[in-house]
């Protein structure tokens, strides 16, 4: 951007430009500020107190915040639970919605019927979703319930269950969303020049080979946002947790984000909750930024 | 177009219906478990109903707190786009516009809102909210909603405006029209499309959204829908039925907006992720 001049103010004035300024920017420029800046620099001075929410602020603990959430099982697990949901993401989503992408990118009606079909899940509540998946599972009602009872064995809690509930998590996590990468690799899909394609048939490739040497290198960089968009959402699940399991049997199922909401938020320890808060935010801003500088960039510069 | 043989054409069609199918199974096993009785429910949980029992689905539709819970979100999000749909578009405005010394700045600080989930702060935007004394206000929820879709929409309200023809504003402007007329008069008419797109993801998060109620909303009176579900299971935990049809009459409008919407939604995706 280039310097202006200073009579430029004067000539902004004149022709209304600074008018306009003053009055559009403000409202969204403020309430950004207060209700999303400002509480994000709260949390980083409020983790080095402990505060229960009322009163002044004065019980200062240094890093105590960070070094009770670094030694805290339950925080490991809920990582290693983001890492799981990360994992599935890329090698079970993302597999699955690319071949589906691929099988349904043409522009026909039946094509289009089975795209709305795989994608209104992602358009769901994840409340509903959770409550939805917690029927398929429930080991009195849902589809557990149907398979013990034909093999005329005790029932399987799968929710309840330490080994299976986070599975069930990932199940559905798999289920609501696989539809919106589909998504993303169709509309990259449907930008693929029918030349490059045609030139391809005609010096004889077969559909696979079409597919690993055309299709695929060039809609590459979807396929990586696709993975950015997984591990910026796995490191944000809650509302579907909240449903099926609330975090249990023994804390075994939580989230980041989960884990904030019950140890931080509904006990009040605000001080904790900000620390937690901001290690999720340095979780969210250093994969951000290492993501798109190790992997989105790399393709600009081959 | 390619040759496909019959066995591929078969392979096709039954992988696409099974993974179909896996996705609406769960869908219609919870309206038509609206249907059923808790013993039914027990014996044969997705097939159909052997008598359809209208009387939970009525139930629910006869009761007010139900109708209490959908005006309270409809009221919710429909202020949160119409909020976030003016706020970011002016900003869009200017942006696109108007050159100025610290544009650049001020955008790259508002993109910072795409970068991290609005759960981070959530426990000072708690104690926020409630120093400005908007717990149990409406006004907590959508203020913070709308502060927290103001990136992404300012982003791509931007590059469509970028779009629209300069000769359009300087033959406007040569007619005395200035900026603020321009943009009531041209840039928002000719943008419906994009309003159309931010306005439908706006509602769609802000509809769905269940912490933020969650943390600011204690009275029962102004509970979102996913607060009253929530506690509709609490109240109901083993009566599956009564839940499932109460999750039934929230999706069934939730996929006919989408049904209805599904053009702008996809719009607004493939634009956020072609653009990166």
């Amino acid at each position: 951007m280039t310097q202006r001049p200073p009579h430029s103010i004067t000539r902004m004035w004149r022709d209304g430009k600074l008018t306009t300024i003053v009055l559009f920017l403000p409202p969204a420029v403020v309430l950004f500020t207060v209700f999303v800046i400002w509480p994000i620099l709260d949390a980083a001075h409020l983790s080095f107190f402990k505060w229960s929410g009322y009163g002044a602020v004065t019980n200062f603990v240094g890093v105590k915040n960070y070094s009770v959430l670094v030694a805290n099982p339950i925080f490991h697990q809920s990582l290693l639970n983001s890492i799981k949901l990360i994992l599935a993401s890329i090698f079970l989503q993302i597999p699955l919605a690319l071949a589906l992408a691929l099988l349904i990118y043409r522009k026909t009606s039946v094509n289009t019927a089975f795209r709305l079909i795989f994608f209104a899940p992602y358009i769901l509540a994840e409340i509903a979703t959770g409550l939805i998946w917690s029927f398929v599972f429930d080991g009195d009602y849902g589809i557990t319930a149907q398979a013990t009872a034909a093999l005329g064995t005790d029932p399987i809690y799968v929710l309840a269950d330490k080994h299976f509930a986070f599975l069930a998590i990932i199940t559905v996590i798999v289920w609501k969303y696989f539809g919106y990468h589909m998504m993303i690799f169709i509309a990259a899909l449907q930008a693929v020049s029918t030349d490059l394609l045609e030139a391809a048939e005609i010096d004889g490739a077969r559909t696979w080979q079409t597919i690993i040497y055309v299709k695929l290198p060039l809609i590459m960089h979807a396929v990586k946002l696709s993975i950015f968009f997984a591990i910026v959402g796995a490191l944000q699940v809650f509302d579907i947790i909240i449903p099926m399991t609330n975090g249990g049997p023994s804390n075994s199922t939580h989230s980041i984000v989960s884990y904030l909401y019950t140890f931080g938020l509904a006990q009040l320890n605000v001080g904790y909750g900000s620390a937690v808060g901001v290690v999720l935010f340095v979780l969210c801003i250093t994969s951000a930024f290492s993501y798109k500088r190790l992997v989105m960039d790399g393709r600009a510069r081959r | 177009m390619n040759k496909v043989s019959l066995p591929a054409t078969l392979a096709r069609a039954t992988f696409l219906s099974f993974i179909a199918a896996l996705v609406i199974m769960p869908l219609v096993a919870t309206v038509l478990g609206g249907f059923k009785t808790v013993g039914e429910l027990r014996a044969s949980p997705f097939g159909l109903p052997w008598v359809w029992h209208f009387d939970t689905y009525l139930g629910i539709l006869g009761s007010p707190t139900f109708w209490n819970f959908l005006g309270n979100s409809l009221v919710i999000s429909l202020t949160a786009v119409a909020l976030t749909l003016l706020c970011a578009s002016m900003a869009a405005f200017v942006f696109a516009q108007i050159q100025f010394f610290g544009s650049r700045y001020l955008q790259s600080y508002l993109l910072l809102g795409m970068m991290f989930p609005f759960a981070t702060a959530i426990v000072p935007l708690f104690i926020q909210v409630r120093d400005f004394g908007l717990l149990d206000n409406p006004l907590g929820v959508i203020l913070p909603q709308t502060a927290f879709s103001m990136a992404f929409a300012i982003v791509l309200l931007k590059s469509f405006f970028e779009q629209l023809p300069k000769e359009l504003f300087e033959a406007a402007h040569v007619d005395g029209c200035g900026y603020i007329g321009f943009f009531f008069r041209f840039t928002l008419p000719l943008s419906t499309p994009i309003l159309a797109t931010v306005g439908t993801f706006v509602f769609v998060q802000s509809w769905n959204n269940y912490l933020l109620p969650l943390v600011v909303l204690n009275d029962r009176s102004l509970f979102t829908w996913p607060l009253g579900i929530m506690q509709f299971r609490g109240e109901f935990i083993v009566e599956w039925n009564k839940i499932l049809a109460f999750v039934s009459l929230t999706i069934l409008p939730a996929l006919v907006f989408f049904a209805v919407t599904q053009k702008y939604i996809v719009a607004g995706l493939t634009r956020g992720s072609v653009k990166g």
